[in-house]
């Protein structure tokens, strides 16, 4: 698993990409009562705004780590975005995106930068 | 976070896990490890203790007669003060002389003098204000002193009454001044949630104990200002700087029932306030937009920005509180609209992230209320 600034987590399966955000990303939002989710098909850059995310707090937005089209998006956020705080590793996945190549994840950290970068 | 003030809870709010936020020029937990969800959801179950002490209080001593400093106090506020018995309290508005908001306010009738609770962000002009038109009438004795503490919630009376008995006998908006060990309390049965509860001014030295007392028993929790904000959200409770300001009149602001009929047009002591041309004139024949509750249709939150639109296009208002109301567990907001759009049922249009959303107008509070009447 890889790990982007924005706090969001990369996993690479199969041939796809699937990102979510981190448990740090979760914690830090609190309570998640809303999830926006880009749609199935679309082309996205690296950066953009592509999904957003509400704690009874404040609303952030998602960034599409790198380039590629989305595959599949986890509509069970939409239903349940409490998802994100119970399992924002696992079952909370976003989105799932194709590249052309796998090897674009490795700009990102590892799991000890990570932890080194939140301090 | 060097230039902000510390409430004197600070080490028992790090003690039980606050998360500390800057708010109105102090350091305030903006939640606990419980999270605002089940910190909102504990006071409408049981009973929530809120450090507010960063409010101000000022306690106005007559120069001359309580009814000379309580008609001086009506020169500020289009409110009934004389009507105020004695261990009763009332909520207050100074308004401006463009008829806006200067700041919201409960004031208490406490026999020989007036206890006066303002908003944080405002007490400094608050006292400013008071000292400029009162001080031919009143002692102004702003209260450094002391910290405030709510304790909110369908048990806050049982859970209070093991430390203060006395607060059985209290109804809604009463008063009273209590000697208790924690030295002399001085209690409201009033708060900011919708809920039954109490707000209590208690000796700075005091309220570290006064606190862990009340938190020592079953069903208090400490709640931050997050599920504060939620919780008077839900109630349909505005918060001075967001739903009103000097730019929204009290009429406009839905706030007209703290105008009474002493001071409207044919009272006994009608107008002789600031803005009185404005505030009579929006009672008599209506504002042109008004403060409303919004339901949006979806599951996504609108906040505070967000510009609300009739279904034809037209501008018509905007939002200036709301989220996620963890008691509906929907979002709820509050804004101000064209008047011709605010009764409730009517559908209108927001727009969040250039896309325009169902809104439907609603009656406030979002959540019923539950006071002691």
């Amino acid at each position: 698993m890889k790990f982007t600034k924005e706090h969001e987590w990369l996993r690479v399966e199969g041939d796809l990409i699937v990102v979510g955000i981190t448990e740090h990303a979760a914690e830090a939002l609190g309570d998640v009562v809303f999830v926006e989710l880009p749609e199935a098909g679309i082309q996205v850059a690296a950066g953009d705004e592509i999904s957003v995310i509400e704690s009874v707090k404040a609303a952030s937005d998602i960034l599409a780590p790198v380039e590629g089209e989305i595959v599949e998006v986890n509509e069970a956020l939409s239903d349940n975005p409490g998802l994100v705080n119970e399992d924002p590793l696992g079952g909370a996945w976003f989105f799932k995106l194709k590249v052309d190549d796998l090897s674009v994840v490795d700009q990102f950290m590892d799991e000890d930068e990570y932890k080194d970068f939140i301090g | 976070m060097t230039d902000l003030l510390r409430l004197p809870l600070h080490g028992l709010h790090l003690e039980l896990g606050g998360k500390m936020v800057p708010f109105a020029g102090y350091e305030m937990p903006v939640q606990y490890p419980a999270g605002v969800m089940a910190e909102h959801l504990h006071v409408r179950a049981a009973a929530g203790l809120f450090d507010v002490s960063h409010m101000g209080q000022v306690v106005l001593r007559p120069k001359g007669s309580m009814e000379s400093l309580g008609l001086a106090l009506e020169r500020l506020m289009p409110v009934d003060v004389l009507g105020v018995a004695p261990g009763r309290q009332r909520y207050g508005i100074f308004t401006s002389e463009t008829g806006g908001i200067l700041d919201d306010l409960m004031f208490a009738n406490r026999g020989t003098d007036y206890l006066l609770v303002v908003n944080a962000a405002r007490k400094t002009h608050d006292f400013a204000h008071l000292t400029r038109h009162l001080a031919d009438e009143a002692e102004i004795d702003i209260q450094t002193g002391r910290a405030l503490l709510a304790l909110q919630g369908p048990e806050a009376e049982s859970v209070l009454a093991v430390l203060v008995p006395d607060v059985t006998a209290m109804q809604f908006m009463d008063v009273a001044s209590v000697p208790t060990v924690f030295g002399e309390l001085w209690i409201s049965r009033s708060g900011y949630t919708g809920e039954d509860g109490f707000e209590i001014s208690v000796p700075e030295a005091a309220v570290p104990d006064f606190a862990r007392a009340l938190l020592a028993l079953d069903g208090v929790a400490p709640i931050g200002l997050g599920a504060r904000d939620s919780l008077r959200l839900e109630a349909g409770l505005c918060l001075y700087g967001h739903d009103i300001d000097e730019t929204t009149s009290p009429v406009e602001a839905g706030l007209g029932w703290a105008i009474q009929k002493a001071r409207r047009a044919g009272g006994a002591r009608a107008g002789g306030f600031p803005g009185e041309t404005r505030i009579l004139a929006e009672l008599a024949d209506g504002p042109s937009r008004k403060r409303v509750g919004l339901r949006p249709e979806g599951r996504a939150p609108m906040r505070e920005g967000v510009a609300l639109f009739a279904t034809d296009g037209t501008p018509i208002g905007a939002i200036t509180s709301g989220g996620f109301a963890p008691s509906v567990q929907a979002p709820v907001a509050m804004g101000y609209v064209a008047s011709a759009f605010a009764a409730p049922g009517t559908g209108i249009e927001a727009e969040l992230r250039g896309r325009k959303l169902p809104v439907v107008v609603a009656a406030t509070p979002f959540h019923p209320t539950h006071y002691k009447r």
